[in-house]
């Protein structure tokens, strides 16, 4: 599996063989059609974002007169920014739990020898078996039964810990030298000291990785969001979003706008971290 | 205490938060969602009174009939299943031998492919719904280009769920994309020079080398396409006139079903006993997928 | 250190594992929601300190009528110095009913609340609501000085809910297309025979595609209204048993009013709700010619300032007026009659916000017409140009007993896109749609019996 990220992170060269020019030629035509199908849909959503209200049902590719007046509207009118905020307290809360919880059961499965050991890793596994689908009805019905509707913590709890993660996590510190550990023993460091302090630092990559990949998922999610928020103050963007558009009817200039705020943000930090992002989505994505 | 019981009890302090979140939060809301299956459950009403196999029945009945949205729920999501997995695959598999053909832009176009995935899907959702819009969708704007006639798309009752499966295609792509670039760089390079040694073509090469050894990479995700598949609810919700999976309940799906009956319609013991036969569904087709797709590639 | 961030993150996730095991939970507030809800729905817990009593009323969230509210809370606690109301709108329309069943097995929510008329039945059913009490209620009183549409939600013989202000439907007609179409514009078609006749002659098209809609049939807006309750009675077919278990708007007689509204589409070819992103948009936006839609639509009309509209009472049909009304209707909750003092309080509430004065004050500010029969005839009310229309239809206007309203509407959507979409047999496609509703109806017959 290392040996995968670090490929993907050097961009190797592909294998150098004899490649005839006209194929060469080819591959870098379907490549660029298709890239050009990945990335005409934003084009359109930024475009009509800067349409009036008028140019909607007109037919025209581009705006007019380009306008940023839909931005202010949607920015002051209604709550993206505090989706914004929801949002991202909701992603880094439960990636930091994850961060460390997932690491910690994935260290003692990996280091530690212990009665139930077995078993125990199988019931977190066996969790994976079962669709969030069948846990939502379950959970909306404890979620109001402890009042966690429209909190934080409401929102997060369900991913808090990751059977996915814990497994990754497992794999990579049976990559740790035991003898690393050991050393640490011997000089007296607690058990906590030595997972914190020797082997977390050496599985960082890994822990990279699945805190990517569930940022960007919590970031994301929408069906659980969905059920468990009521008001309008503690939503998250996709719910926000999808409660907006659902509203503002045929306002399409203003849900594009709305389309526009929530993913363009997300797609600089991607831009600018696309490197570490595929490879911790490629290195997740490939746990099994 | 010895230096081995020490680290027992390390461990299972350790674990205490971890398994103790697997079993509140997973295992027990799991069982819990087996008995809410057989109430009648109103989150309105005081009593929730036990019912048998009441849900199961009614859900049973409802796949029965060939109009009930439950039914065209299943026959989707099937048909979502069949369409949008093998085009994903083929098509992520073939954008992904054509980057690892090329030397120069690649991390350009394998960003490209990438954006669409990092982005939410109830924003993608919108957005397509822009670009199907009839008239003066750019869709249609392009087919008037070309002086082709305007499709209805999302509202045609025969093109609305392909239209549903291509915007969750186009927006799993990059992933796929990325899995399957993993996969071919995985291949030793040794097989291929070997292979050209003997004279093989590159049709024999991608035939008798790249595929056998991508095996488990298509296995793999074959069968995350299909559960993702199968869990479609963000699309189809924001996709289609108010989220109600038409027209004509063309594009709903089971996961649908579950939100509105459970949470719209206060059906929650409904809504529990679809989890239920689509957690069977899930179990049943991967198991199936698995021993069939490793089976056809056995070399 | 160290062991400090770890000893947080483990109480941390202790605390969830015991709020998900049912135990209680410390209530935690999202940071975003701190802002704005001042009011926590903890104040209702404590009734004790001084003499004051706060009652918890909830409506969705639309901001006319928060405004409106807000005002008559202001009033009522100006008369009432000894009750404090604590108004919840924070709720978004599509999540008010799952948010109500998920407040009240916690014990929290309302005292005092607004839910959709349709919704009567299915809340008595859950046992969410307690009947008005008789005494300040009188039955008499309330069919004497309501509007008729109050009585649909009279369920085992008792009145559980009572509206400030109801809604009913309306032609809206575009004044410049007439002009254009040769038509005047301030004469609106009056019967259903000129109504067809109007949308053919107000339809444009361009090379076989349409550019002015004369009528577009928005079965997932007003059309399913207007046919069930209107159309029905028009063509002589009462869509509803008088005990509202038998569904009747399945029948031959009302097939004919099903084929009159499909043919807009199948054979008159005089719009498509599929057509400018859905025929309200189209009339906002200078599309379609005619348009029906109830009296809330005036209000996002009055920003399409390019728009010459005008609006009309329903077109009949041998003589035959009808109407559909609709209207949030206030009801008093379990939690709001368990203690006594919150009773007597919700009690004079309800009262104040469903006055004759209250109506007034909740037209001006919404559009919606007073429930009260002295408010809704006031003169001036009458003969407003838009608002008009609305009031005087208030004597002949019927409230549908619904069991599941959104289902029903899908049943109607559903039946009709079969007919312009799959070429089903009109009067088959109904059939079906009626006798799905009819199997919703019966289901919850048995279960009130």
């Amino acid at each position: 599996m290392a040996t995968i990220a670090t490929d993907l992170a050097h961009n190797a060269p592909a294998p150098a063989r004899p490649c005839p020019k006209m194929a060469n030629v080819m591959a870098y035509i379907l490549l660029s059609i298709g890239a050009i199908g990945m990335l005409v849909p934003f084009f359109w959503m930024i475009a009509t974002s800067m349409k009036t209200a008028s140019e909607i049902l007109k037919p025209q590719f581009f705006p007019a007169n380009p306008t940023l007046e839909n931005y202010q509207t949607v920015l002051t009118r209604t709550l993206f920014p505090t989706w914004y905020v929801n949002s991202l307290l909701a992603a880094a809360a439960s990636t930091i739990s994850v961060a460390f919880f997932d690491s910690l059961a994935g260290y003692v499965f990996a280091k530690f020898n212990f009665p139930l050991k077995r078993v125990f890793f199988l019931l977190i596994l066996a969790s994976l078996m079962v669709p969030t689908e069948m846990l939502v009805i379950p959970w909306f019905i404890m979620a109001t039964g402890a009042k966690l509707q429209d909190t934080l913590l409401g929102i997060v709890f369900p991913g808090l810990i990751t059977a996915t993660g814990v497994f990754m996590m497992r794999q990579s510190f049976y990559g740790v030298p035991d003898e690393l550990l050991d050393a640490a023993r011997i000089d007296g460091m607690n058990e906590f000291g030595i997972f914190t302090r020797i082997a977390w630092p050496l599985v960082k990559p890994a822990v990279a990785a699945i805190s990517i990949f569930n940022f960007l998922g919590n970031w994301n999610a929408f069906l659980w969001p969905l059920i468990v928020t009521s008001k309008r103050v503690t939503m998250t963007l996709p719910v926000g979003l999808s409660f907006f558009s659902g509203e503002a009817g045929s306002d399409w200039h203003l849900i594009m706008t709305g389309a526009t705020l929530s993913t363009v943000p997300l797609l600089i930090v991607f831009l600018f971290m696309q490197k570490q992002i595929i490879q911790g989505v490629a290195l997740t994505g490939m746990k099994s | 205490m010895s230096l081995n019981t020490r680290r027992v009890i390390w461990a299972y302090a350790f674990l205490l938060i971890p398994l103790a979140f697997f079993l509140f939060i997973r295992f027990a809301p799991t069982l819990f969602s087996f008995d809410v299956s057989l109430r009648a459950f109103n989150p309105l009403a005081e009593v929730k009174p036990y019912v048998g196999l009441e849900n199961f029945a009614k859900v049973f009945k409802d796949i029965g009939d060939p109009t009930h949205p439950t039914r065209k729920a299943f026959e989707n999501t099937f048909k979502y299943v069949l369409i949008g997995t093998p085009i994903q695959l083929v098509l992520a598999l073939g954008i992904a031998l054509l980057l690892n053909s090329i030397t120069r832009f690649r991390t350009i176009f394998r960003v490209i492919y990438f954006i669409p995935f990092v982005t939410s899907a109830v924003a993608v959702a919108w957005v397509w719904r822009a670009l199907y819009m009839p008239d003066f969708g750019f869709l249609n704007l392009v087919l008037g280009l070309f002086g082709l006639p305007s499709q209805r798309f999302l509202l045609d009752i025969n093109q609305s769920l392909p239209s549903v499966t291509a915007v969750v295609v186009w927006q799993g792509l990059g992933f796929a994309i990325i899995i399957f670039l993993a996969g071919l760089q995985a291949i030793p390079e040794t097989f291929y020079e070997a292979a050209r040694v003997d004279g093989a073509s590159r049709w024999d090469i991608f035939r008798h080398i790249t595929v056998p050894l991508l095996n488990p990479t298509i296995v793999y995700l074959a069968v995350l396409q299909t559960i993702a598949f199968l869990r479609m609810f963000t699309e189809v919700i924001n996709l289609t006139r108010q989220g109600d999976g038409g027209p004509l309940n063309s594009t709903t799906t089971v996961v649908l079903r579950v939100y509105r009956e459970g949470f719209g319609s206060q059906n929650m013991g409904y809504a529990a006993a679809l989890t239920v036969v689509l957690f069977f569904v899930i179990m049943l087709i991967t198991l199936v997928q698995m021993k069939f797709l490793q089976r056809r590639f056995e070399y | 250190m160290k062991f400090r961030k770890i000893g947080l993150m483990a109480l941390a996730s202790l605390f969830v594992a015991s709020a998900c095991g049912g135990a209680p939970a410390a209530p935690t507030a999202a940071p975003a929601a701190k802002a704005t809800d001042a009011p926590k729905p903890a104040a209702t817990a404590a009734p004790a300190a001084g003499d004051v009593v706060t009652i918890e009323y909830w409506q969705y969230n639309f901001q006319a009528r928060i405004d409106a509210m807000n005002e008559l809370i202001k009033q009522f606690e100006a008369q009432n110095p000894g009750i404090k109301v604590v108004h919840n709108s924070e709720i978004p329309y599509d999540n008010f009913l799952d948010k109500i069943a998920a407040s009240a097995p916690a014990g929290v929510g309302p005292d005092v609340a607004t839910m959709f008329n349709g919704w009567v039945p299915s809340w008595v059913n859950a046992g969410y609501l307690v009947p008005l009490p008789e005494k300040d209620f009188p039955p008499a009183d309330i069919e004497k000085n309501f509007t008729s549409m109050v009585q649909g939600t009279k369920f085992q013989g008792k009145y559980w809910a009572l509206p400030t202000a109801v809604r009913s439907l309306a032609l809206f007609w575009n004044k410049d297309m007439f002009k254009a179409a040769g038509l005047d514009p301030e004469k609106p078609p009056a019967t259903l025979d000129e109504f067809v006749d109007y949308a053919k002659k107000l339809t444009k098209t361009e090379g076989g595609k349409i550019t002015q809609e004369g009528f577009a049939v928005e079965m997932n807006g007003q059309a399913h209204q207007w046919f069930r309750e209107i159309l029905t009675r028009q063509f002589g077919q009462i869509p509803f048993s008088a005990d509202n278990k038998t569904l009747n708007y399945g029948s031959a007689t009302a097939c004919n009013a099903w084929k009159w509204l499909t043919k807009f589409e199948t054979d008159y070819k005089t719009g498509s709700n599929d057509l400018f992103d859905g025929a309200t948009t189209a009339f906002t936006n200078g599309k379609l010619a005619l348009h029906i839609d109830g009296s809330f639509r005036l209000g996002a009309l009055a920003k399409a300032k390019d728009l010459n509209f005008g609006v009309a009472t329903l077109p009949t049909k041998d003589g035959i007026n009808a109407n559909f009304g609709s209207f949030w209707t206030h009801g008093i909750t379990k939690k709001g009659a368990a203690d006594p003092k919150r009773l007597e309080a919700a009690v004079k509430f309800l009262k104040f916000i469903t006055s004759p004065a209250a109506g007034t004050l909740w037209v001006k500010t919404t559009g919606e017409l007073p429930a009260q029969l002295t408010a809704a005839a006031d003169p001036t009310l009458q003969s407003d140009p838009k608002l008009g229309a609305f009031a005087k239809a208030m004597g002949y206007s019927y409230a549908t007993f619904f069991v599941d309203e959104t289902k029903q509407r899908k049943n109607l959507i559903d039946a009709f896109d079969a007919v312009r979409l799959q070429n089903a047999e009109p009067c088959a496609a109904l059939a079906d749609a009626v006798k799905k509703d009819q199997a919703l109806y019966d289901e919850f017959w048995a279960k009130n019996k």
